[in-house]
């Protein structure tokens, strides 16, 4: 019932809110809702950090600028091919490095990441350290015009609420549940006659594409795509929010997303207080409350709950 | 290809490649200590070598004191703030998963970064010459800081290697790498041997900032900027494996170079490809055969 209810208000606030806030902040928060979600699958889910996040981000947002500049196709194609690149880099990139797990696979992604910035670097396509501009946001389907912020921000919140189901549906499919029965005995599933490395590069190329549809997105946003959306400091930010919301649950990284975004937005007057902030907040997640603003809060609700009922026997209470 | 490059021009590359690798050599060294006892990759280590080269610029800004007192001083400095770090915020994550250690790391490595950027801005700041001069070899001129930093780096590469291979304490160490609770048991002290271990780490990668001041210039950006290459070696060499991180360091210096000097495009993505092949084809590193693969 409270549940319902919440989920309403949400719908709401998002319908209204472009007529309070400038639709572009919107959209960024969108596109990183959604970039978070991707990486909250394969390290809230599947329990790989992927140090390198932004590779499949950023080449998306390259590919995605690069078909809507050279052809006439329209927006939602160009988003669809940004979203594919990523999720066919994912394939490769899963190949080198889904064997391992752990600090490794983290290493692995960072330093592959590392490899795909130079190439961004030095590729002519991309225009180097001054970024492609002037991408155009053609008309929907060749007909709906979304030239206007406040209609594409429709667009991307419907494009959004899309891949939020979307995730939710493989969290919670068998697949969801074998990626989870990896994360937490490798071994295990594997004794009962699954391929973990199978599941691990499925979860990689999914996570990849829908990372991919984000950096998309957020290129025909801003009609640009710059070297920044590869860089590491966004394969940093996508993890602290999804730190900071809370990893593994499904609305955590969501909420992570918009603390960030309007805190990076507010920041961006003070010079490198932006960077310290993310840093502290990053350190203080990680010593102190670990379950994220969401886990957090879920489990005061539980504690409260749990005191006005008579107390469940201690067996019970033990997990979690 | 070659016709037009003189010998000189190929040294010059070749010598600026073994600067780099001696670099590569002594941040990944340290790095690799670091995880083979506590299993934190110490994403910190490039931050904690640029404070060092900024210990040393603000020592002489500041107070005058030149060089060589500096290159004691500043990676002591170093040192004492990766053991406050080591008792703040490691300690408390040492029984979680070790991922919860890199992100640590990596969110002090932000912090100490923008902090420094905060304060002395982005541009590099130029750290003069304690040894100006050099001697010409007939083939080319060989600056006396340069020699100085490459005799220094191995010298140390060896020494740690040494220590940590043949003396009494290496043995201590190497046990709490495998066995803590064994080691513990015969009265070592085992969280003040890991808290060491990352404090003479951490002084390594100061030692290496100051060692880079008067090569590079001093700026924020270094220490994020070698962090990159230093990942990929130690990808490359093997994790843990010390020998094997010195050995990659230095080859991928002068990989760099060779690259340089063949196809001077692709110098900054060579150390990624020689990854991709060995990830490829040594899945475990390329040193593990000799030692314990971890």
């Amino acid at each position: 019932m409270t549940r319902s209810l919440a989920l309403l208000a949400v719908c709401v606030a998002a319908i209204v809110a472009p007529f309070f806030v400038y639709p572009v902040l919107l959209m960024t928060i969108l596109c990183f809702m959604v970039f978070a979600c991707s990486f909250n699958l394969l390290l809230g889910y599947g329990g790989l950090l992927c140090f390198g996040h932004a590779m499949f981000f950023g080449t998306a947002a390259y590919v995605t600028g690069f078909v809507l500049k050279s052809t006439g196709v329209s927006t939602e194609i160009g988003i669809l091919a940004g979203a594919l690149a990523a999720a066919a880099m994912g394939a490769v990139v899963g190949l080198v490095s889904v064997r391992r797990s752990g600090i490794q696979f983290a290493m692995i992604t960072f330093a592959i990441a590392q490899f795909v910035y130079f190439v961004l670097v030095k590729a002519a396509f991309t225009g180097r350290e001054d970024g492609m501009h002037n991408i155009p946001r053609r008309a929907l389907f060749g007909v709906i015009d979304v030239s206007s912020n406040l209609t594409y921000y429709y667009v991307v919140l419907a494009i959004t609420i899309a891949c939020v189901l979307f995730f939710y549906r493989i969290v919670h499919s068998p697949f969801g549940e074998l990626l989870k029965a990896i994360r937490d005995n490798e071994p295990r599933v594997e004794s009962v006659g699954f391929k973990p490395e199978q599941f691990k590069l499925a979860a990689l190329i999914l996570s990849a594409g829908l990372a991919g549809l984000a950096g998309g997105m957020k290129a025909t946003v801003y009609h640009f795509a710059t070297l920044t959306d590869a860089s590491w400091a966004i394969s940093g930010e996508v993890i602290l929010m999804t730190l900071l919301g809370g990893l593994g649950t499904l609305t955590g990284p969501m909420v992570g997303t918009g603390i960030i975004i309007l805190l990076n937005d507010f920041l961006s007057q003070f010079g490198e207080w932006a960077l310290i902030a993310q840093g502290v907040i990053m350190l203080v997640v990680i010593l102190a409350f670990r379950r994220g603003v969401v886990g957090e809060a879920a489990a005061w609700f539980e504690r409260r709950r749990q005191a006005s009922t008579p107390a469940p026997p201690k067996a019970l209470a033990a997990e979690h | 290809m070659f016709g037009n490059l003189s010998i000189s021009l190929v040294l010059g590359q070749l010598l600026i490649g073994l600067i780099n690798g001696s670099f590569y050599a002594m941040l990944s060294m340290g790095l690799a200590i670091i995880f083979g006892l506590m299993n934190v990759v110490n994403f910190a280590h490039g931050a904690q070598y640029m404070l060092g080269a900024f210990v040393a610029w603000i020592m002489l800004d500041t107070l005058g004191i030149g060089y060589w007192p500096a290159l004691i001083i500043a990676p002591v400095v170093v040192a004492s703030l990766g053991l406050m770090m080591e008792r703040v915020v490691l300690r408390p994550l040492q029984n979680l998963d070790h991922l919860y250690g890199l992100l640590a790391t990596y969110s002090m490595a932000l912090i100490i970064e923008g902090l420094v950027r905060q304060k002395y801005g982005s541009t590099g700041l130029p750290y003069a010459n304690p040894i100006p001069g050099g001697i010409d070899i007939g083939v080319m001129f060989l600056p006396w800081y340069r020699v100085w930093v490459v005799a220094t780096s191995l010298v140390i590469c060896l020494g740690t290697w040494l220590l940590i291979d043949r003396t009494r304490l290496g043995a201590y160490l190497r046990a709490a790498t495998e066995r803590p609770e064994i080691v513990e048991s015969f009265g070592i002290n085992v969280p003040r041997l890991v808290a060491l271990t990352y404090g003479f780490g951490v002084g390594l990668a100061g030692l290496g900032g100051v060692l880079a001041a008067p090569i590079y210039q001093v700026s924020p950006y270094m220490g994020s900027s070698i962090m990159i290459v230093i990942f990929a070696v130690v990808v490359i060499g093997g994790m843990g494996s010390i020998i094997g991180a010195i050995a990659t360091g230095y080859l991928l210096g002068l990989a760099e170079a060779v690259t340089k000097i063949v196809y001077p495009e692709a110098a900054n993505i060579v150390i990624f490809v020689i990854m991709m092949l060995a990830l490829i084809f040594r899945p475990k590193g390329l040193f593990s055969g000799s030692e314990n693969a971890r």
